[in-house]
């Protein structure tokens, strides 16, 4: 029984979310969607560690859908990257799951909730399965279910600007996904396959033809829009301002990574590392990546809605996250997947903070929080280390995932790009300093209702993450050992 | 001759921009939407124009039968059509919902009205 179990993990993975979600539609119950949200979330979580210590034991695991062989059938590819990627999504989808139902049921109406865990649980098995499938076309469809669903779950929030936003994010994520099944059928046309290892097999034949060349392009734009990569990061701002604060603090965590992964895979599985002496296509994301890092955190100065100020630091933080690919070393990419874990971390932190606000206060407007330091002190403490640990202080995994990142710069000789990583680092400390002035020097206006910190089924999730900010920036055995393993094996193109 | 032996490829290369154009274009949010449905649908008609060769029969084991076209894309296709309707059904119930909130669907108008908001 154990053995068929452990020998199924990559399916069960995808499907127990999958079958769930419907669960949820019949249940209809708000409580009862709720706990069945929590434990999916929970029993993935469990099967992202049992996979990852099978791949750290015995390697990558390839696990054949239906028995089908593999470049016929569909393969699913459990190696390094995609069971480090899963345990960033799956952990992140536990503690937001603790942290939901006072947040849910204070925002969004009683009758639409069990709709929000029924699209929650489609998301997750979406991005699950965009991690774990080694297709090329099989990844598209899950890129749909994650998107189509995180436009349900956007436009969810209690303002009508969330309408739009969701809107605006569905034509825009359509046309991304489209670019990426135009790119996939250009490979197809070429190599007769779509499983990527066997792609990876059978491209370097063919990749100096135009067909390749413009595949790569269509597909480098269309994961672009998804992850958020300036300029065609328009979408996300308003998308994570007006999202019910659960769902920011969620796909703030891990849309935006999976998408990173997404192009890694691409550009280092499929393709591998020659495609970047083909193409400039380094260059290129290094160009826009700078430029976002330093816009995008002079944009967030200037917000007024705290949640959106954040969405601006998450267009900048991606930029980190591309400089690491453009720099196509180990030391690179060590710093791109650490960052990923990082990020999600400090994110998810700083969104569940705000969801706790905005549960006691009904605002994120930064002029509204106001003395907030003295009535929520845990709450605000938890917002403070955190953002340490964004501005990339020692001892929080900021800094771990700056380190390796300018280490990555200063060993490919690239001087001013370490500097511009420093000065955007100081943007984000004046963006953040915006916040916590007004949070602990400002005093809550007079008339102000009598509030009290957040109840503890709040406090605990956000405390938890902001542990792990400190724990994994102290002990980066687990983190930089997962990174460094996941690196050396794109980089080398190993399968 | 090339050109119509590539025809398909010539229409699908229209019809994408065509679409595109269209969703960035027009300000009507249903006809954004028609564009993106015309810019999905040439998406279906490339995938499909690669799979047929000339002569080739459906894929039968059948000794008659010498040349087949490859059913893989099609059968992609009809993955990709049912993403499509649930984007078109999805974007069309948020649209009824924006003109249920503003009471238009022109996206300036819409515009203006979330500026006079903040």
């Amino acid at each position: 029984m154990s053995a068929l179990f452990s020998a199924h993990l990559p399916a069960i993975q995808v499907v127990v979310p999958l079958i769930s979600a419907p669960l949820c539609v019949l249940f209809r119950r708000t409580g009862a969607t709720w706990l069945i949200a929590l434990i999916v979330s929970w029993t993935s979580f469990g099967i992202s560690i049992l996979l990852l210590e099978q791949v750290i034991a015995n390697g990558p695991i390839s696990y054949l859908l239906g028995s089908w062989a593999a470049p016929w059938g569909i393969e699913y590819k459990v190696d390094m990257l995609s069971a480090f990627v899963m345990l960033i999504i799956t952990s992140i989808g536990s503690i937001s799951m603790i942290f939901a139902p006072n947040s849910v049921n204070s925002e969004i109406p009683d009758d639409r909730i069990y709709l929000f865990y029924t699209m929650y649980l489609l998301t997750f098995s979406g991005l699950l399965g965009i991690t774990i499938t080694g297709d090329a076309f099989n990844l598209f469809v899950f890129l749909e279910i994650s998107s189509l669903s995180s436009y349900v779950l956007i436009s969810l929030g209690a303002e009508r600007n969330a309408l739009t936003a969701a809107f605006r994010y569905l034509i825009l994520g359509t046309v991304g996904a489209t670019f990426y099944i135009i790119g996939v059928g250009l490979m197809y046309q070429m190599t007769g396959t779509l499983n990527m290892v066997d792609l990876a097999q059978r491209l370097p034949a063919v990749a100096e033809t135009r067909t390749i060349l413009v595949a790569l392009g269509f597909v480098t734009v269309g994961i672009g829009l998804k992850l958020g990569l300036f300029p065609v990061h328009v979408w996300l701002p308003n998308a994570y301002a007006y999202a019910p604060s659960v769902v920011t603090a969620f796909l703030s965590a891990t849309a935006t990574k999976v998408a990173v992964y997404t192009l890694l895979r691409i550009y280092f599985t499929v393709f591998g590392t020659k495609i970047f002496t083909a193409l400039p296509i380094g260059e290129f994301l290094l160009l826009l990546s700078l430029i976002a890092i330093l816009s995008m955190s002079a944009v967030a100065i200037f917000q007024k809605n705290a949640k959106r100020l954040l969405a601006y630091s998450s267009v900048a933080q991606v930029g980190y996250m591309v400089i690491g690919i453009s720099m196509v070393t180990a030391t690179g990419l060590t710093a791109t997947i650490l960052h990923l874990f990082n990020h999600a971390m400090i994110k998810g932190a700083l969104f569940l903070v705000l969801a706790a606000v905005f549960f006691r206060i009904k605002s994120v407007k930064i002029e509204h929080m106001a003395g907030l330091g003295k009535v929520m002190p845990y709450s605000m403490a938890a917002f403070v280390l955190a953002g340490f640990s964004l501005v990339g202080v020692p001892l929080t995994v900021g800094f771990v995932s700056k380190w390796y990142l300018i280490l990555g710069a200063l060993e490919k000789g690239w001087w001013p790009v370490a500097a511009l990583i420093l000065i955007s680092s100081l943007l984000a400390v004046i963006y953040f300093w915006k916040i916590v002035e007004v949070v602990y020097f400002k005093p809550r206006p007079q008339d102000a209702p009598l509030i009290h910190e957040a109840p503890l089924a709040m406090l605990i999730p956000m405390w938890v993450l902001v542990g792990a900010n400190f724990y994994f920036g102290l002990d980066t055995d687990i983190t930089v050992g997962s990174a460094k393993a996941a690196a050396t094996l794109l980089i080398r193109g190993a399968p | 001759m090339e050109i119509p032996g590539l025809l398909n490829y010539w229409i699908v290369i229209v019809l994408i921009m065509v679409g595109f154009y269209v969703v960035i274009s027009q300000g009507n949010l249903v006809k954004k939407m028609v564009g993106l449905s015309v810019f999905q649908v040439a998406v279906f008609v490339l995938y499909i124009s690669m799979s047929k060769i000339d002569g080739g029969a459906a894929p039968i084991l059948d000794g008659a039968i010498k040349n087949y076209s490859n059913p893989l894309p099609h059968v992609l296709i009809l993955t990709a059509i049912v993403v499509g309707v649930a984007t078109t059904a999805l974007g069309l119930a948020l649209i009824v919902r924006i003109r249920d909130a503003y009471g238009t669907i022109e996206e300036d108008e819409i515009l203006e009205q979330e500026r006079n908001d903040s």
